[in-house]
């Protein structure tokens, strides 16, 4: 009888050890799952300081309006999110509303965020459950007065900018088409960056990935333009880039090596291919024609001579670059971008590309601003922008000055 | 000329911790965002905080990422046109005769002193060359073989200084009261020769050890580059045929016996 | 006031070549490494940007990239009966500072020795008796054969990315290659650089004279190469600022180019620069290393302590390390007894200078190792038996560069200032040319290293002392290679032709070569090295000691090259052959 009992106990136990095992994998495949989203989502870019812990509250992200930060979202109690639920959580991602019903600032990405499915939300939600606690007190609003003041749950701003809904496939397309919408304009917020803002800093209709201004960097257009899109680069070339951070045409720099160290190096091949799938059908800006200056042109020979005694060495004096080390010039998208931001900065001050386990290499652009004059960089991007093949507006000198103040140390 | 410390930033955005008070002052950190910091470095960080601040190179941990920052780098200051800022005037008419003699003006390139090498000692003497920083200058100092190099107490500036003087007092001697400046050019070239064998003895000072720092600082003056003063409109450059700093000859490496066509350029551009 | 840091299983002294080949492979293996880099952190685009990294007052003249000798430097004297006089300057040769050591400066010249290299003793007495050698030469054999390393030098040149042409695969002599090295794997990872006027022409006389003229190796690259660690490396653009300087578009192999983007990133590596290792510290048997001293550059002294110690400082300072740290017996030379300090040597170069009228040589179209050149006079490549000598070395057009400060090339005749002087500059610049040999030195009973009794560095610790000449043997063998390459070289047509064969007495105020060897060298037995045939230390086996401080003598070739694959070489008997049974590899 004893025996029985044991038995049938011992039975019992292994029943439900085994039912445990089968939940524990249930959950332990969902964190894991929430592990990735998390970094298709790029959070730990604004949720984690420099050499910080994770999650644990971020580094300050500069806005015209003043400096936000990205809270602690590790389960601690006092200062992170242990006191939320699951619900907080797809509210806040959702809706854009915080636990205590407070409207997000738009820093947070709700406005793509609010793609994401259910269920994956979840899975973040478990994943983070799952990270150490760390006591770290964030005030992540330091904006200015008045855009500091408590933002009402209603706003003018989500009124103009945001329409809350999961993402909705369009049956037309492949499930790869699909998979790479909802991640471009869900989690993966590449639209954060790159498509133009309005005036309140909320994307502007009609004009998804067409290339933006952004911290004085200009991140540049993504959709299937000739010249200054991505029609060159094959899907092949959009998954190395992503996935190593270098391909035969450009090596990422700035916020964009960031973003492949974060989160796109990390993707899966598949998610990966189906990014690269999505953007190559993004229609190009209409009416998009550039005719190149002249070669003859002062500001071109002038430029071409400081092209030659300074840049060649590196980009070749044929503008085709190194892949994995120099960037391309000739016929590169960033490089006869409406906007010459990037070009005057990285001339100005310098870059350090991105390093991957695939391509550690990290090349970076010296600095030219201490022996180039406003002027001359002017006039050499004027040059590059319009030689090879490439056609772009001429660079003003005003533009380098106006930087100048702004990045210079 | 000491590279000076970078200041890091992770891929050049300016990121700040909340609450950063200044706590990583003196040692500078490479960091990702993912290690997150261990008990070791951060042991290494606070103690040495304490007692980094006030030198200039600091002591860096690099872990995770190569360090870089925006503006990197430590290029050189460019020499500007002013009065001398170690010479005296009669040092400086003095350095500028000798250094005209050494290299004399000819139809077709100006002597060193149109080509700035006075200046440009001037400027040297001034800095870190100068004073000798980075040089070991600890005794006991005792003459030794040639082989075994200058052992000197004095520093190049202080040589200069003491060494001009016996020389304005050896021609004011010799010439009927006139420095070195304003005899005649023959004569000064048989001053210089004496000097480069040793056959005129200055008071206090070895002559032939000051010709050999004047003449290396002069063709340095000549054939540097223009940023530091001489080589005025690259004059030296031009008349040997160096185009100076060019960073990319691989059009020409296999263009055998045929003159470089560019012009030469500095580190801070063209001529003007 | 010391402070003692928590222990690391390996600790790193100095992050150039060596160091960083070791940090690779042993953190590969798992193990937590800390390098401690005397100098500052060095990367090109913020240390040597082609923005301003070609500046020759800077680098070359003033010695920016190096060590100031204020912070560290030696006595030197010719022979036992001088007084040593501190190098207040540097000259002859030039100690590297910061990370990435001579690898930032280096040619970038990637030769391999010749397999009677490593056997030297023991093939020279063979072939020419006992009695050939001078009597106070102590040359030896080093304990590893060419075969040993091969698989080592291919490694540290697919790292680099060398661009050359394979003289012999396999034992098959290939055309346009050394046909005297010894037999490679496989060719070269990139083909030759392209070769400028000078070098051609080189190399078309030597053919005439019978001579297999071939391009130099180098590791400034002739086209872009990804190595295995997928760190990619550029193509050079033969802008001639190379030795001496920092290369500005990541062209020439380095730490920097080829090893620590990867390295860095491995979570169990960690550098601390600005930092310099005062002492090895060793327990009380005086058998066992415990960690290393090291000040910061505030003067607070730091205890590392570490399982494994690794001294990866340029040759000069690891015997200094070893002296100051009473790692193993002095070398005494009146008895011939203790290995430290023992067997240094040098190099013995030389060149021929032509004047031409009728030729344009561009000599800042240069790298610091394209060039031409011919090994029929290197090692034991020739008979020696009627010169009376041993050793040897290359020879050939080498265009490393055309600053005009350093080259103001002039006839012998021609003064050294004034009008005479300016004319002769003018016309001389490109039509004239050097040629150079490169020779083997070999060590001698009087020629060593130890500490000096006077002059002491920043801590107090006593400056190392170098006692250093030229000896006879190496004197008659630069003359015999300086006339072997003056009936090249005047095959070049020039209407005027300079022998420099190098003469005595060797002067440490004229810049020769950094390739000062030895100290600490390698061997069959703890009697006569210091250093196993694994470059571990006999005495304390759990210290290894890289570089060329284990050469027992140089031979006719650029040290990097075989630094390099001795530094793979130490990497793998640490990780496959120490780790799993800590102790010494070789059981006397």
């Amino acid at each position: 009888m004893r025996n029985l009992m044991t038995l049938a106990l011992a039975a019992c136990v292994i029943g439900l050890a085994a039912a445990r095992a089968a939940e524990d994998n249930q959950a332990f495949a969902k964190i894991e799952r929430g592990r990735y989203l998390a970094v298709l989502g790029d959070c730990t870019s604004c949720h984690t300081a420099p050499g910080g812990k994770p999650f644990a509250g971020g580094a300050a992200l500069e806005t015209p309006f003043g400096a936000l930060f990205g809270p602690n979202i590790t389960p601690d109690v006092a200062t992170g999110i242990g006191a939320w639920t699951e619900s907080d959580l797809w509210r806040a991602m959702h809706e854009g509303i915080g636990r205590d019903g407070i409207r997000l600032y738009p820093a947070m990405p709700y406005p793509a965020y609010t793609k994401v499915t259910r269920e994956d939300v979840s899975a973040i939600w478990a994943y983070l459950r799952t990270l150490e606690p760390v006591r770290n007190e964030v005030q992540p609003n330091q904006l200015r007065f008045p855009f500091n003041v408590r933002r009402p749950t209603t706003s003018t701003w989500d009124l103009i900018n945001f329409k809350p809904g999961v993402f909705q496939p369009d049956p037309a397309k492949s499930d790869l088409w699909n998979r790479g919408a909802y991640l471009v304009e869900g989690l993966g917020h590449c639209g954060t960056c790159h498509t133009p803002k309005n005036i309140t800093g909320g994307d502007r209709g009609g004009e998804a990935l067409r290339g933006a201004l952004l911290q004085d960097w200009y991140a540049p257009d993504l959709t299937a333009d000739p010249r200054m899109g991505i029609e060159s680069w094959s899907t092949e070339d959009i998954v190395r880039y992503l996935k190593t951070g270098a391909n035969s045409f450009d090596i990422a720099s700035g916020p964009m090596a960031e973003a492949v160290e974060n989160s796109t190096s990390h993707m899966t091949d598949a998610d990966l291919l189906a990014i690269a799938t999505y953007l190559k059908d993004r229609a190009p800006r209409s009416a998009n024609t550039a005719i190149a200056l002249a070669h003859d042109a002062t500001r071109m020979v002038a430029g071409k001579a400081i092209y030659e005694d300074h840049c060649a060495a590196c980009h070749i004096s044929s503008g085709a670059g190194v892949p994995n080390l120099f960037p391309r010039l000739a016929q590169a998208p960033l490089v006869q971008s409406t906007d010459p931001t990037s070009l005057i900065r990285v001339v100005l001050i310098g870059s350090r590309a991105v390093a991957t386990s695939a391509a550690p290499t990290a090349p970076a652009m010296p600095s030219f601003g201490w022996n180039l004059s406003d002027t001359e960089i002017a006039d050499v991007l004027t040059y590059v922008r319009n030689t090879w093949g490439n056609a772009a507006s001429a660079v003003q000198p005003a533009d380098v000055t106006t930087l100048r103040g702004r990045v210079s140390r | 000329m000491v590279a000076s410390e970078i200041r890091l930033s992770a891929n050049g955005i300016r990121k700040t911790p909340p609450g950063a008070d200044g706590a990583a002052e003196g040692i500078v950190r490479s960091s990702r965002s993912n290690p997150g910091v261990c008990r070791r470095e951060l042991l290494i960080t606070t103690a040495m905080t304490l007692l980094f601040s006030a030198t200039s190179a600091r002591a860096l941990v690099v872990k995770g990422s190569l360090p870089w920052g925006p503006s990197a780098g430590t290029p050189p200051t460019a020499v500007r046109p002013g009065p001398w800022a170690y010479f005296t005037p009669e040092e400086g008419a003095a350095v500028e005769a000798l250094v005209d003699r050494l290299i004399p003006p000819d139809p077709e390139t100006p002597g060193g002193k149109d080509a700035g090498c006075a200046v440009f000692i001037d400027r040297q003497l001034a800095g870190s060359y100068g004073s000798a920083e980075g040089l070991y200058m600890h005794g006991p100092f005792a003459d030794g073989t040639p082989e075994q190099g200058d052992q000197s107490p004095l520093t190049p500036a202080a040589r200069y200084r003491q060494a001009l003087a016996a020389l304005d007092k050896y021609c004011r001697a010799t010439y009927g009261g006139k420095p070195f400046a304003q005899i005649p050019d023959d004569e000064k070239d048989k001053v210089l020769s004496a000097l480069e064998k040793d056959q005129v003895q200055l008071e206090g000072t070895s002559g032939r050890a000051f010709f050999e720092y004047l003449l290396q600082n002069t063709r340095e003056g000549f054939f540097a580059d223009p940023v530091y003063g001489g080589n005025r409109d690259m004059v030296g450059w031009k008349m040997i045929g160096f185009p100076g700093a060019r960073y990319d000859y691989r059009d020409w490496v296999e263009r055998h016996n045929e003159r470089y066509p560019l012009p030469p350029i500095g580190v801070a551009g063209r001529p003007e | 006031m010391m402070r003692k840091l928590p222990a690391t299983d390996v600790v790193i002294v100095g992050l150039g070549w060596t160091g960083s080949i070791l940090a690779h492979e042993l953190t590969g293996a798992g193990l937590n490494v800390v390098a401690i880099e005397r100098g500052p952190w060095r990367d090109t685009a913020t240390d040597f940007p082609p923005a301003y990294a070609q500046d020759e007052l800077r680098y070359r003249i003033r010695h920016d990239l190096f060590l100031r000798p204020e912070q560290l430097t030696m006595t030197f004297r010719n022979n036992a009966s001088q007084t040593a006089l501190p190098i207040r300057s540097w000259g002859s040769f030039m100690p590297p500072n910061g990370v990435g050591g001579g690898g930032v400066h280096w040619n970038a010249e990637t030769w391999r020795f010749l397999p009677s290299d490593f056997e030297l003793r023991t093939h020279l007495v063979g072939r020419y008796g006992e009695k050939f050698l001078p009597e106070d030469m102590t040359i030896q054999d080093w304990g590893i054969t060419y075969d040993d390393l091969e698989p080592h030098y291919d490694k540290f040149e697919y790292l680099c990315g060398t661009s050359g042409k394979a003289g012999n695969i396999k034992g098959r002599i290939q055309a346009g290659g050394n046909p005297f090295e010894g037999a490679r794997s496989r060719e070269y990872p990139t083909p030759p650089q392209k070769q400028p006027y000078g070098p051609t022409l080189f190399a078309q006389a030597a053919q005439e004279m019978g001579y297999k003229p071939f391009p130099q190796p180098s590791g400034n690259l002739s086209q872009a190469y990804t190595n295995p660690l997928g760190v990619t490396i550029g193509p050079c653009t033969y802008c001639g600022f190379c030795e001496w300087f920092g290369c500005g578009n990541y062209s020439k192999a380095s730490p920097q180019t080829t090893i620590l983007p990867a390295l860095i990133r491995r979570p169990n590596f960690e550098a601390r620069t600005q930092c310099e290792v005062s002492k090895i510290n060793l327990d009380r048997s005086g058998k066992r290393a415990t960690g290393v001293t090291y000040v910061d550059t505030s003067g607070n002294e730091w205890e590392q302590p570490a399982d494994l110690v690794l001294l990866c400082a340029f040759q000069l300072f690891n015997v200094h390390l070893l002296l100051h740290s009473g790692v193993g017996k002095p070398y005494d030379p009146r008895t011939g007894e203790g290995v430290i300090g023992r067997n240094y040597s040098y190099q013995v170069t030389s060149s021929v200078g032509a004047f031409f009228d009728d030729k344009i040589f561009n000599p800042f179209i240069a790298s610091g190792s394209i060039g031409m050149c011919i090994d029929e006079f290197n090692g034991d490549n020739f008979d020696h038996g009627p010169h009376g000598f041993v050793g040897g070395g290359y020879m050939g057009a080498v265009q490393t560069n055309g600053r005009p400060i350093q080259t103001g090339r002039t006839p012998r005749a021609t003064p050294r200032w004034g009008a005479e002087w300016k004319k002769a500059v003018a016309k001389s610049y490109l039509s004239s040319y050097e040629t150079v040999t490169h020779g083997s030195c070999y060590s001698y009973r009087d020629v060593y290293l130890d500490l000096d009794p006077t002059y002491t560095d920043r801590f107090g610790r006593k400056l190392m002392r170098l006692t250093f000449d030229f000896h006879d043997n190496e004197l008659k063998m630069s003359t015999y290679l300086t006339d072997r390459l003056a009936e090249v070289t005047q095959k070049m047509g020039p209407r005027q032709l300079e022998k420099h064969p190098r003469r005595g007495p060797y002067d440490v105020t004229v810049y020769q070569t950094t390739h000062t060897c030895g100290g600490a060298i390698m061997g069959v037995e703890p009697k006569t090295s210091a250093l196993n045939r694994y470059l571990q230390s006999w005495e304390v086996p759990n210290l290894f000691v890289m570089g060329a401080t284990a050469f027992p003598q140089n031979p006719g070739y650029n040290p990097t090259d075989t630094v390099g694959a001795l530094a793979y070489w130490a990497a793998d008997a640490i990780v496959n052959r120490y780790l799993k049974s800590p102790g010494s590899l070789v059981q006397i």
